[in-house]
């Protein structure tokens, strides 16, 4: 590219420009990061207190991982939250942003609408939808009452319905995110590809079928690797609107019970081995999105 | 394009209204509801509260009165503008540095930033705390060491996709410019300030502004460092209002307001940074 520039030559500045940053990356990401690997081997009984040497076996806390059947509804209800994530975030973001791209009116008023709840922080959207999804008087129970579909008030949070009440606040947040994202790639796509379709005869649908969709898939991509990561750390909604696994250990994210077992109950160490399962898994997942979505001609 | 309504337009905006009303009428509710006497919010909470049929301020006034609103705002903002800062600064040097210098180690330095918007808070915040614990700063009972024990953490978590959004926008710069300045004898340094700083100026911007309402809006990190009641974020004081307010709702709903409108403010003053910044990044990544 453009490395010729002899402005650039000398590189000393250079020390200037990078090693503050890094340093802050490697004190306070790289470090810590090998720290919480040999902490996941170590046997550590408080917050405070220092690793009492290996534990025994070194691999215990791993061991633990495949047993825990807390985890598992964690690793599983996770996995819903990945699914429902990438079918119902990007699919409503892409219907929506379709339809955005089609009008001209309105369009800006829209995307300043939808991106919205993003800024806001969970804690606040947490506590706002505990007040919509309250047993007693809450805003759905009434309106559904009103509408007289219900007869007596659900519980939102009892077994049967805490799956919704769990997903749907994060489902519905990130929206917008995505939204934003896939309009972003739309305004992207040159005009006269789509004038030359219509030309050969290909409008509506077909033209999102065989003109945007493929076109797209490059920032489908990037948005479906992001959703997938974003899936996995996941913890501040359901922390505030659930707390600790409710309802009977039932709704716990790998977030939330990370959180918990470090935080609640002093088991740092296997804390830090369900951290180590959280970025494994991150990666991975990842990866795999973007062997499965990618297409091979593009960079 | 015509003015015409066709079905299908019409049906169109039926349905990009519909997902419209339900971002922001759950945000209306709660407002409404902030305003409605005590007890009412159970019974009818989607009428107008007005005066003399339910309307009352009662609700700020309690919140206000038995929560240290002004306290919670300082330290957030002490916490976040200084987050800001550092991070527009750091981030802005390093993206200049990995984007026009050719180095042995760039691919290296590259991969680090790129790896390090990996890890979940949760990998890292046991040995952040026992490091700083050990430094004397952290749970160390002085309110700023404790804000400073946040801020650090932030900075770091922020850096990274600071970094890579900045990194797209100077590639975009035109090194003709640089090299200009350079043969009329400036520094490197000032090329960088007076070039390149405003030349990306509106990407600095984005970059502030979401370091700014991240750092604002986590709860995660503040939730680990600050325990001591003054030294409470308005994130936290909310997380501890909602344990607290039991089956007050209208105080919980005011609370809700009260922490909302600043980030309010900034998103509807700057919505288009905001949209443009996000965006930039998540695609260059």
């Amino acid at each position: 590219m453009n490395s010729s520039s002899t402005l650039y030559k000398k590189k000393g500045p250079l020390v200037v420009f990078l090693v503050p940053a890094f340093l802050f990356l490697i004190l306070y990401l790289y470090y810590p990061f090998v720290q919480n690997i040999i902490n996941s081997f170590s046997d550590i009984t408080g917050l405070g207190a220092p690793a009492q040497g290996l534990n025994d076996p070194w691999w215990a806390n791993y061991a633990t991982l495949f047993t825990d059947p807390k985890l598992r509804t964690a690793l599983g209800n996770t996995v819903i939250l990945t699914v429902c994530t990438v079918v119902f975030q990007v699919g409503i973001a892409l219907v929506l942003a379709l339809l955005v791209d089609s009008i001209r009116v309105g369009a800006q008023l829209f995307r300043t609408l939808y991106f919205f709840p993003i800024v806001i922080s969970a804690t606040a959207l947490g506590l706002m939808f505990n007040l919509i999804f309250l047993y007693n008087g809450g805003m759905l129970n009434q309106l559904l009452a009103n509408l007289g579909l219900i007869g007596k008030n659900i519980d939102w949070k009892d077994t049967d319905h805490f799956m919704f009440t769990m997903l749907t606040p994060v489902m519905w947040q990130y929206v917008g995110f995505y939204f934003v994202i896939l309009v972003t790639g739309l305004n992207n796509i040159p005009q006269d590809l789509y004038e030359a379709a219509a030309l050969d005869g290909c409008v509506g649908l077909n033209k999102v079928r065989y003109v945007t969709l493929p076109l797209l898939r490059n920032v489908l991509c990037t948005c479906l690797v992001l959703a997938v990561t974003g899936a996995l750390k996941v913890f501040d909604l359901p922390w505030v609107m659930f707390g600790a696994g409710m309802p009977q250990d039932r709704g716990w994210l790998t977030g939330t019970y990370m959180y918990d077992q470090t935080f609640n109950r002093g088991n740092v160490d296997y804390g830090s081995a369900i951290a180590m399962l959280i970025v494994v898994l991150g990666v991975v997942l990842s990866n795999v999105a973007n062997r499965v979505f990618k297409p091979r001609n593009d960079l | 394009m015509g003015r015409k309504m066709t079905p299908a337009k019409v049906c169109t905006y039926v349905v990009l209204s519909v997902w419209a009303l339900t971002t922001l009428y759950p945000f209306v509710w709660v407002i409404l509801n902030s305003f409605r006497e005590k007890g009412l919010i159970r019974k009818d909470s989607f009428s107008i509260p007005l005066p003399g049929g339910g309307f009352t301020m009662d609700n700020y006034a309690k919140a206000m009165d038995r929560f240290d609103f002004a306290n919670a705002y300082f330290n957030s903002l002490i916490v976040s503008v200084s987050v800001t800062v550092v991070v527009v600064i750091l981030a802005g040097l390093a993206a200049y540095g990995l984007v026009r210098y050719r180095f042995r180690l760039r691919g290296v330095c590259y991969s680090l930033i790129m790896a390090g918007m990996m890890f979940p808070v949760f990998s890292t915040i046991i040995p952040v705390f026992r490091m700083e614990a050990a430094w004397g700063i952290a749970s160390s009972g002085n309110r700023w060491l404790s804000l400073l024990a946040v801020i650090l953490p932030q900075i770091a978590g922020n850096l990274c996709f600071a970094t890579i959004v900045l990194m797209g926008f100077i590639e975009s710069v035109p090194i003709e410019l640089e090299e200009s300045a350079y043969v009329d004898g400036c520094h490197v340094f000032q090329v960088y300030f007076h070039i390149i700083m405003p030349a990306a100026k509106s990407s600095f911007a984005t970059v502030a502004i979401f370091s700014f309402l991240w750092s604002y809006n986590d709860l995660f990190t503040q939730n680990f460092f600050l325990r001591v009641p003054r030294e409470k974020t308005i994130t936290l004081l909310l997380n501890e209002i909602s344990s607290q307010a039991g089956v007050d709702y209208g105080l919980m709903a005011a609370s809700v307001v009260l922490i909302v409108i600043p980030v309010l403010a900034v998103y509807v003053m700057l919505q288009k940074h905001i949209i443009k910044g996000l965006t930039a990044g998540a695609i260059k990544g």
